[in-house]
């Protein structure tokens, strides 16, 4: 698997994507600098990681959805190259457009970090196909900005179209809809608030994250 | 020339952070308080001769996320500028 992890300053959750990348596929995902202007040929799969790009100024996301190498990841994306937008990435794919909604202040105020346990449905797109349906799955989240907003109209169409792909199994943010990660209607763009990245190892507490990216394999 | 765009939350979409202050204001013992909406209010000093339209869009396309917030903009003469101490 060819893999790419886009670097915007603020980012600190990329080497942890890199690491979960090569430990999966045995191949070096290729660091793109958020100033570049291109990606590598052939790629797999863009991931985008979280942090706090640009420090969260304005809002979380909006200045790293403006960055010169957006318009190579919207070209990619539209070509089918899937997308793994994490944490901060989520945010960055709701700012750019290429996912719907936005993600708001957790309605509690408070920054959240704990594991968090996730409905998964996973017949919808590749990357949550590895898990079984009625599975509960525990994957870490870490954010502040994890509340998702969407017109009634956009959820219901997501809801429709089968794109809520994570749900919480109790709502830790105020998301609608208990919506902890969606997907694009092709299905190959995801953006999800918790972070499957840490979820690799046992001495990380938990490996439910790393059968999302071993889907990405087949 | 001055512009001073303000950036809210739309109707309908939750504002805990207004709610915070709303929270706060009421523990200090001030009574009346109805509702608090937090906003962003965005200073830009520009050319006199902009074009409003380009206005709109650094408004649409970076100042405000139009899925969950409005924006007004006002017009302030560079002669209408006060400082304040």
């Amino acid at each position: 698997m060819k893999s790419a992890v886009i670097v915007f300053p603020g980012s600190n959750c990329d080497r942890d994507m890199a690491v979960a990348l090569e430990m999966v596929s045995g191949n070096k995902p290729h660091m793109i600098w958020h100033g570049e202007s291109g990606l590598p040929d052939g790629l797999d799969l863009i991931a985008i990681p979280g942090g706090f790009s640009y420090g969260d100024y304005l809002r979380s996301g909006a200045m790293a959805a403006r960055s010169n190498i957006v318009p190579s990841i919207r070209d990619a994306a539209n070509t089918g190259v899937r997308v793994l937008g994490v944490c901060n990435g989520f945010q960055i794919l709701t700012e750019i457009g290429l996912l719907p909604g936005a993600l708001m202040r957790n309605s509690q105020i408070n920054f959240v970090c704990k594991d968090a346990p996730l409905e998964v449905a996973p017949n919808r797109t590749q990357f949550t196909a590895a898990y079984p349906a009625e599975e509960l799955i525990s994957i870490p989240v870490a954010h502040h900005d994890g509340n998702y907003f969407a017109a009634e109209d956009e959820l219901d169409r997501l809801e429709d179209e089968e794109r809520v792909v994570f749900r919480y199994a109790e709502n830790i943010n105020g998301s609608a809809r208990n919506i902890a990660g969606i997907t694009n209607a092709e299905g190959n763009i995801l953006g999800m608030m918790p972070h499957p990245e840490r979820a690799m190892d046992s001495k990380h507490g938990g490996t439910d994250g790393r059968r999302l990216f071993e889907a990405l394999l087949n | 020339m001055k512009l001073k765009i303000y950036v809210t939350l739309k109707n309908g979409v939750l504002d805990p952070q207004g709610k915070a202050i709303h929270h706060a204001l009421e523990s200090l013992d001030f009574k009346g308080v109805q509702d608090v909406r937090a906003g962003k209010l965005i200073e830009l000093t520009v050319d006199d001769n902009i074009a409003d339209a380009d206005i709109e869009a650094m408004c649409e396309k970076l100042l405000a996320n139009t899925v969950i917030e409005n924006y007004a903009i006002e017009k302030v003469a560079d002669s209408a500028v006060q400082e304040t101490a």
